[in-house]
């Protein structure tokens, strides 16, 4: 439900970056979004859709890198990827882990033309 | 046309995170301690708060601000009752309160006569996980009914907070729930969140609560 806000904000930030370099476009912006950042692409698509009509990001294409939830056992050092669910450390069980990725939420880069 | 590549590496929600710097810088300016709390419809977000008011209103004064999905005063109307000034936000079907509009509920508050401040969020454990208010501790309660499971399913929820409240704990022996499988899943993802067990039904656990946040609000004094 918060995709709204979400996509809101990518357009505010692409079209302050695309204004200060004098775009005439916004052609694709890149997007990258962690495992744990609880966002649904398509919905991110569908309010971009209507919500870039008219301004500089009209047209633009959204890719989203996805980065899997990543963590690391404090006790035997083992880092390991989230598959689905939570699960302790798969070398020795441990639960004294700590999430190193899969908390981006950021926009990486837009293609502008000129 | 040329086309170029133009770096940005910029949060999405950098504006929001900006405005909840500022919301903090106001309470911190005016003593105040703020609570952010979260958690899913049901879970005894309005109970933990007149429990705590009850327990902290004869030593500190406090403040509330309601955000509710609709524009319903039930939530507000029980705060104002027990004699708390209170600040009801309609999100206008939005599910999530943001700094914004914490912002704009700061400035009908007496932060100035105030101790605490407690910020109750729109029931939903997913989008409010996204939104910084200022406040200085974020905390989600949990139900007993709720199920075990659910730092399993709603992970990014758990990831930031300072506090973790079970509640409903009078029902553990009629729900299925295995509390340590619960407190596993919370550990994996934020070993360091305090956690206490209580129920606004009989009082139990509830002095514990009221101990680290008794605590915290002295500190900001």
């Amino acid at each position: 439900m918060h995709e709204l806000a979400v996509t809101e904000s990518i357009l505010k930030i692409a079209t302050e970056y695309a204004s200060r370099a004098e775009a005439k476009q916004v052609t694709h912006l890149y997007l990258v979004i962690g495992q744990l950042s609880s966002i649904v692409d398509d919905s991110v698509r569908f309010y971009w859709d209507i919500i870039s009509h008219g301004t500089l990001c009209e047209g633009a294409q959204l890719h989203f890198e996805r980065i899997p939830a990543r963590l690391t056992c404090q006790d035997c050092g083992t880092t390991y990827t989230l598959v689905d669910e939570l699960t302790l450390c798969p070398h020795c069980q441990s639960d004294r882990v700590r999430v190193v990725a899969g908390e981006e939420f950021r926009l990486d880069s837009i293609d502008i033309g000129n | 046309m040329t086309t170029q590549r133009v770096p940005v590496v910029e949060k999405i929600l950098s504006a929001n995170d900006q405005l909840a710097d500022q919301n903090r810088r106001r309470l911190d300016e005016a003593g105040v301690f703020a609570l952010n709390i979260m958690a899913s419809p049901g879970a005894g977000k309005t109970s933990l708060i007149l429990k705590t008011i009850e327990k902290i209103a004869p030593f500190h004064r406090l403040a509330v601000i309601e955000g509710d999905t609709a524009p319903v005063t039930i939530d507000a109307d029980k705060i104002t009752a027990a004699g708390v000034p209170a600040v009801q936000i309609n999100t206008g079907g939005d599910c999530h309160l943001d700094a914004v509009m914490v912002s704009n509920a700061l400035s009908n508050l007496p932060l100035n006569e105030i101790a605490l401040l407690i910020i109750e969020n729109v029931g939903n454990l997913i989008c409010p996980a996204a939104f910084r208010l200022g406040a200085h501790a974020n905390v989600v309660i949990a139900s007993v009914p709720e199920g075990d499971d659910k730092p399993y399913k709603y992970p990014n929820i758990y990831r930031g907070i300072d506090a973790l409240i079970l509640n409903k704990i009078d029902l553990l022996p009629y729900v299925q729930f295995n509390p340590d499988y619960f407190r596993q899943g919370v550990k994996i993802l934020n070993p360091q969140a305090a956690f206490f067990s209580l129920s606004c039904k009989t009082d139990e656990g509830v002095g514990e609560w009221i101990d680290w946040l008794s605590a915290r609000i002295k500190r900001a004094r």
